[in-house]
């Protein structure tokens, strides 16, 4: 039972994540936090395989290994909504950037007919 | 002839067939034509420059909204004009209607003046088209709580005020939603004049699939709930 409420609730939070995006560096120690827990739990798991199923019988799962899939589900959804967010912010740099570059190198028209044009290199490009 | 003060915005993503006849039929009546190339693997940039219009080139794809935006950024950063039109590059826009939208801009001196297709002449549309647009309108009435009855019409004039508080950010087709929710919100001002457009077989292979009616909405709610923080 008590499975259950930890994985609904872990569902909501990566609801709530991929809504809120904030922006970069949030959350940092949090995740670096996370990642030493799991790579502590990772070990001990290891040494005594059978603390596992403890573990799983205490919140009500019945085996160990079900409870390691479940975590790994969790992990992999989180890993999944960060990359993507992480994507989302490269994106908008992306066009910030070439933005810029496009604004830069300006290309006047061939036939110069255009009373427009500013003396400050705006004719750069070719 | 229109000179300096109004800025024409030509968004152009691989248009070589058509590019050319609408900069011209544009560059009779506005000096200023800006075509934003955005990206285009074709020829569509230097057929842009050869026709008269001074050429803003994305090095790579960003999609429409993004296109536009460069534009309005290069009117408010180097032109002094006091009114944008955005037209589209596949020449369903009518040059004469533009015009038109820009007198009422001049005269009632509202922000941003809407062309409607289906309160002027619409040639040749076909109905799954007209279904897709109307429920589009259906939609952009509730959500941006205008009273308009065209959404998705490529042929805009804004005034230099409107380009200071709108910012296109959303991907693909749905920053066209997205410029008609920040009107309301930013205090501009809005009326929409009939127009024609022309659905020509050119037209309608270059256009959107009526599907994509689905990720436009998908869009605007992500950004609906990005945005309730």
């Amino acid at each position: 039972m008590i499975i259950k409420i930890l994985l609904i609730t872990g569902a909501l939070g990566f609801g709530v994540l991929v809504l809120r995006d904030r922006g970069a560096g949030h959350h940092l120690l949090l995740r670096r936090l996370a990642g030493l827990t799991v790579v502590v739990l990772g070990i001990i798991a290891v040494l005594w395989p059978l603390l596992t199923t403890r573990v799983a019988n205490a919140i009500g799962v019945g085996r160990g290994t079900d409870l390691v899939l479940y975590v790994l589900v969790m992990v992999f959804i989180y890993s999944a909504v960060a990359t993507s967010q992480r994507i989302h912010r490269l994106e908008r740099t992306v066009t910030m950037l070439v933005r810029e570059l496009a604004l830069r190198d300006t290309a006047g028209p061939v036939r110069d007919d255009s009373a427009d044009v500013r003396p400050n290199g705006e004719e750069r490009a070719s | 002839m229109y000179a300096d003060d109004v800025c024409v915005i030509v968004p152009v993503y691989n248009e070589e067939p058509a590019v050319g006849g609408t900069l011209a039929g544009l560059l009779d009546t506005f000096a200023h034509v800006v075509c934003v190339d955005d990206g285009s693997g074709d020829g569509s940039g230097e057929i842009a420059r050869a026709a008269g219009a001074t050429v803003l080139r994305h090095a790579v794809n960003l999609g429409q909204g993004a296109a536009l935006q460069t534009g309005f950024d290069y009117a408010l950063r180097r032109t002094r004009a006091d009114h944008v039109v955005t037209f589209d590059a596949d020449g369903q826009h009518d040059v004469e209607d533009a015009v038109r939208m820009l007198e009422v801009a001049r005269e009632t001196g509202v922000d941003v003046v809407l062309a409607s297709r289906f309160t002027g002449q619409t040639e040749a549309m076909p109905f799954s088209r007209r279904m897709v647009l109307q429920a589009g309108v259906r939609f952009t009435r509730a959500t941006a709580h205008l009273e308009i009855t065209d959404t998705h019409n490529g042929l805009r004039v804004l005034s230099r005020r409107a380009l200071t508080r709108i910012r296109l950010d959303l991907p693909r087709m749905a920053y066209a939603s997205e410029l008609l929710e920040s009107i309301v919100p930013n205090g501009l001002t809005y009326t929409e004049v009939p127009t024609t457009v022309s659905y020509t077989d050119y037209s309608r292979a270059k256009g959107q699939r009526n599907s994509n009616a689905f990720n436009i909405l998908f869009d605007l709610a992500l950004r609906r709930l990005r945005s309730a923080r």
